[in-house]
């Protein structure tokens, strides 16, 4: 059975801060900050109705900003509902990205295809980079541990000066405590 | 951190997704017949939902009264979801208000229709008792 939508909120602060990205808060944010918020929801939104940008200045009533929250989790259930049936579709269990692009269109919020696509560039992106990223630490370490095998010998020699180094450390603090 | 999704860079910019993904899951999870969700599903729906957040804030702003006086009121919402066709899955949650005396009046008239009903139902008992 699903839970009831109460049950599955979404925290309250990130909510305020996307709702306030949408609609200019007052106060407490800095004229660059709120730019920069403006540039950044017409990047990721591509939507004409944000060029006429709202004036500044707007607050939320705590009571709206709950309603949004649950109506957010109804969305995701929704949405969620909507692209099980197109992943059914294709014979899959798993939900895919392509499934909640298709969910879009059907729920009637084809706005929303295009930033998504765009956004799933950027992930596929980054996941990549990060991919890279840790083959590469990889062959590093194994690189190291090769040289390492070989430095071995050296290194006992090494530990041993450095004990004493601590040893005389030591011996200096007792000198500054006295 | 395993939620977040490209996280903050140390020049600020915007991360990709803000929602906490974990959560979404769950509520996704929740829902019946889904089995597996693909991470990229994952990133999309939370990407999906905050779009909607400030769609339906904005939206809901524009159209609302709570305009002249600069402030987002739940009136606003409520109205949305009446009006609007694509927001019309959320007005089961964003009722409208009323006043207490007209809800008083309507529980009455729903407590005396049941009434009739189970009259009628006892009377079709009784019927089929007897044949």
């Amino acid at each position: 059975m699903a839970e009831r939508p109460e049950d599955l909120n979404l925290p309250n602060a990130v909510i305020t801060r996307i709702i306030k990205e949408a609609v200019s808060s007052s106060g407490g944010r800095g004229a660059d900050e709120r730019a920069r918020g403006k540039q950044v929801l017409e990047r990721q939104l591509c939507l004409p109705s944000v060029s006429s940008q709202l004036p500044d200045g707007v607050n939320i009533s705590k009571e709206a900003r709950s309603a949004i929250s649950r109506a957010a989790s109804v969305f995701v259930l929704y949405a969620t509902s909507c692209a099980n049936n197109f992943a059914m579709k294709g014979k899959r269990k798993t939900l895919n990205a392509s499934d909640v692009l298709s969910a879009m269109e059907e729920m009637e919020f084809q706005r929303f295809v295009t930033p998504l696509k765009e956004a799933l560039e950027a992930y596929r992106r980054e996941q990549k980079g990060k991919k890279e990223a840790s083959e590469q630490k990889k062959k590093d370490k194994d690189k190291k541990t090769d040289s390492e095998e070989q430095d071995k010998s050296r290194d006992e020699d090494n530990d041993e000066d450095e004990e004493r180094l601590e040893e005389e450390e030591q011996n200096e603090e007792e000198e500054v405590d006295n | 951190m395993a939620d977040a999704v490209v996280g903050k860079d140390k020049c600020g910019e915007q991360r990709l997704v803000s929602l906490p993904l974990s959560r979404i899951r769950v509520i996704m999870k929740s829902s019946p017949e889904v089995s597996s969700i693909n991470q990229e599903a994952l990133v999309l729906t939370a990407k999906a939902t905050e779009l909607f957040v400030q769609y339906l804030a904005t939206y809901s702003y524009r159209h609302g009264s709570g305009k002249e006086k600069k402030v987002l009121t739940y009136s606003d919402l409520a109205n949305t979801a009446e009006k609007s066709e694509t927001f019309q899955f959320l007005t089961d949650i964003l009722p409208k208000k009323i006043l207490a005396s007209k809800y008083l009046k309507m529980l009455k008239e729903e407590k005396r229709e049941e009434d009739e009903e189970n009259d009628n139902d006892n009377e079709s008992d009784h019927d089929e008792a007897e044949s």
